[in-house]
């Protein structure tokens, strides 16, 4: 291919709402992250949402990068702070859309406690969770999602800790929309993305990917193919499943699905007009 | 009170009541906190006067979030604040830094009560003083006032929020347990009296629009989410166009600004009160409440025949060095008294630079000093 095509290629439906200028990322070969954020755009896109007015926050962390390369109002603020940081926004500005895009180190470890008082408060935003098993960051350390003996560089040997069943933690402090894909779902996902942007509320979805470079090469899947087809083969679709029952272990099957949806006063209360 | 108008007149007010009246007064519009001694009557008065004044009072699950929707409201575009006490203060650390470097307009209020850690939470301490103006990692100005009755709580608040908007930082309004749980007349003067600063925004158009190419001042406009300008920020060093660069060039070209905006612009930041500073032979230096009862060991001194200046710090970050370093050259002495084992004296012996004793009067915190012990510091200062 010569280099002049690859220019003509080089542009991509999704330009209009990246930071090209910012591209390449800084994402490993393998790394699901591009794909969830394609699918968040995409779906963004399709959302009919006045872009002027989407805005995406993210935390510290691989995933916490992503605001960085959308061209949104975009903030990348403290570790585990995202979510009270777009409360904050949100509160502010009931008008604007908020989508907080961020992994499951800085939304379920240093940012645990602010994960279920956003979702208990039902703040009307729309969060991301990429929990890709470890803090990828800063070299594949154990996390509160590493299943049960997975390996990392702080538990060489396995870890001993249970881990998060985050959906059921989610959805136990309040959150009227819950819903898990992997990156082997992308069209599932993006549906799903776009059912949680027009959610009114706190509509949350996990997304598991593959981070090749530590988790998966520390736990004999050593190429983001070979994670991805782990996912292909052993996810099962289970739409409101009993989240006691949606635990991801080593080896395990991973039950994914929407698994939450219903409706529940949300803040900030909608201004109510002429009794309407 | 009830609402609408601006509430001018006289009120026998709590500081912290004072405090809230003063961040409405300022504009006001967000609140987010979490209870704790003794500042709890400002979030329980915002709480009840906000939503009067079409704002919004949200109690978070800590201090750590409550600084994080604190950020995130002044980028939605309203003037936010919190208050806290020395344990939360502890925990807001790490989003002032993430205030500072996103160059975020806000207030923080730290009724000081006596610590380290838990310590004596109904009871007064100024032993936050260099927590303000160090407690985040890395280099950094700020600023921090420091109130010494409840009128002055609502004056200084208003101006908290100006300077803040002003300088893009948050500012720090360092009062103790004492002021906030003090009655006192506050007069609210008429609206049009209240000089309010409002936000500069950017006056470009929107594609031309970088987060932080500064003006003259060092300061940049301000955009606000939401606006079409579709801006990035970040807590990572970043360049003129808010994007992460990780670079010692664009470190120190940053953070040199940070710095540069907040103490190149001192002079017309810094505030003080003095008093028969002209002829004195020993000055009384300090601040909050600890100057309030250091007026009577002042006076007392007077009475006996000794010259003793009082110089109140009502800005205590930027600290007010050329002005010690100038009454230094004239004076035996300054004597500073404050809640703690030393903090601010440190910085009044360093203005000083041997020109004049410094002589620290500590107090550990949980009463006010006896002024008597003031004035004994003063009788040695001038032998």
């Amino acid at each position: 291919m010569k280099i002049t095509e690859i220019a003509r290629i080089g542009e991509h439906p999704l330009d209009e709402m990246l930071r090209t200028d910012r591209l390449p990322h800084i994402w490993c070969p393998g790394c699901g992250l591009g794909t969830i954020l394609g699918a968040t755009l995409r779906a963004i896109n399709k959302s009919g949402l006045d872009l002027d007015k989407t805005i995406m926050v993210s935390g510290i962390g691989c995933t916490g990068r992503a605001a960085g390369y959308v061209k949104l109002d975009s903030f990348h603020v403290t570790h585990g702070r995202a979510l009270p940081f777009a409360t904050g926004l949100k509160f502010a500005n009931p008008d604007l859309k908020v989508v907080v895009f961020s992994g499951d180190g800085d939304m379920a470890a240093i940012g645990g406690n602010h994960l279920i008082h956003a979702a208990r408060r039902n703040v009307d935003m729309t969060v991301i969770c990429v929990n890709n098993f470890n803090y990828g960051m800063t070299g594949g350390q154990m996390g509160p999602t590493t299943p049960q003996s997975g390996k990392s560089t702080t538990s060489r040997s396995g870890n001993v800790e249970k881990p998060f069943n985050i959906p059921y933690l989610v959805g136990a402090a309040g959150a009227p929309f819950v819903a898990r894909w992997t990156t082997a779902h992308i069209r599932q996902m993006e549906r799903t993305f776009l059912e949680a942007i027009h959610k009114k509320g706190f509509s949350f979805v996990e997304v598991i990917s593959p981070c090749p470079t530590y988790y998966g090469r520390m736990n004999e899947q050593a190429t983001g193919l070979e994670q991805m087809r782990y996912y292909r083969y052993n996810s099962i679709v289970k739409h409101y499943a009993n989240l006691e029952d949606v635990d991801i272990t080593l080896g395990g099957q991973i039950v994914v699905g929407k698994f939450i949806d219903y409706n529940r006063p949300y803040l900030p209360a909608p201004v109510i007009e002429n009794g309407k | 009170m009830t609402s609408e108008n601006q509430l001018p007149g006289e009120y026998f007010l709590s500081g912290d009541e004072a405090c809230a009246e003063g961040a409405i007064a300022a504009g006001c519009r967000f609140f987010a906190g979490y209870p704790i001694t003794p500042a709890t009557e400002i979030a329980e008065t915002m709480s009840e006067r906000l939503p009067e004044e079409g704002g919004t009072y949200v109690q978070m699950e800590d201090e750590l979030g409550s600084m994080a929707a604190v950020l995130g409201a002044s980028w939605g575009g309203l003037k936010a604040m919190t208050a806290t006490s020395g344990p939360g203060f502890s925990l807001m650390m790490e989003n002032i830094g993430l205030g500072v470097m996103l160059e975020t307009p806000c207030v923080v209020v730290d009724m000081q009560r006596a610590g380290p850690s838990t310590g004596l939470p109904t009871m007064t301490g100024q032993g936050d003083m260099m927590q303000a103006r160090w407690g985040s990692h890395g280099p950094y100005s700020i600023i921090a006032l420091s109130p010494a009755s409840p009128q002055e709580l609502f004056d200084l608040t208003i101006v908290a929020f100006n300077l803040s908007e002003k300088y893009r930082v948050p500012v720090l309004v360092m009062s103790e347990e004492s002021i906030g749980h003090m009655y006192e007349k506050v007069t609210i003067p008429p609206k049009e009296k209240i000089e309010i600063i409002p936000r500069r925004k950017p006056n470009i158009p929107a594609k031309e629009y970088l987060p932080y190419v500064p003006d003259d001042d060092m300061v940049p406009p301000m955009a606000i989410a939401g606006e079409g300008y579709r801006f990035h920020v970040t807590g990572l060093t970043h360049d003129e166009r808010g994007y992460p660069i990780m670079t010692a060039e664009v470190q120190g070209k940053l953070v040199k600004r940070l710095v540069d905006k907040i103490e190149k612009n001192s002079s017309a930041i810094i505030k003080v009160e003095e008093d028969s500073i002209e002829g004195a032979d020993i000055v009384v230096c300090s601040y909050g409440i600890s100057a309030r009862v250091a007026t009577i060991a002042v006076q007392k001194a007077r009475a006996i025949g000794l010259r003793v200046g009082m110089l109140r710090l009502i800005t205590v970050w930027p600290f007010p060095l050329e002005r010690i370093r100038e009454i230094a050259k004239n004076i035996k002495a300054f004597v500073v008294p404050e809640i703690n084992y030393g903090q601010i004296s440190l910085e009044v012996e360093r203005a000083a630079a041997g020109k004049a004793k410094t002589i620290l009067v500590p107090h550990m915190g949980g009463a006010v000093h006896d002024p008597e012990t003031i004035l004994e510091a003063i009788k040695q200062a001038v032998i």
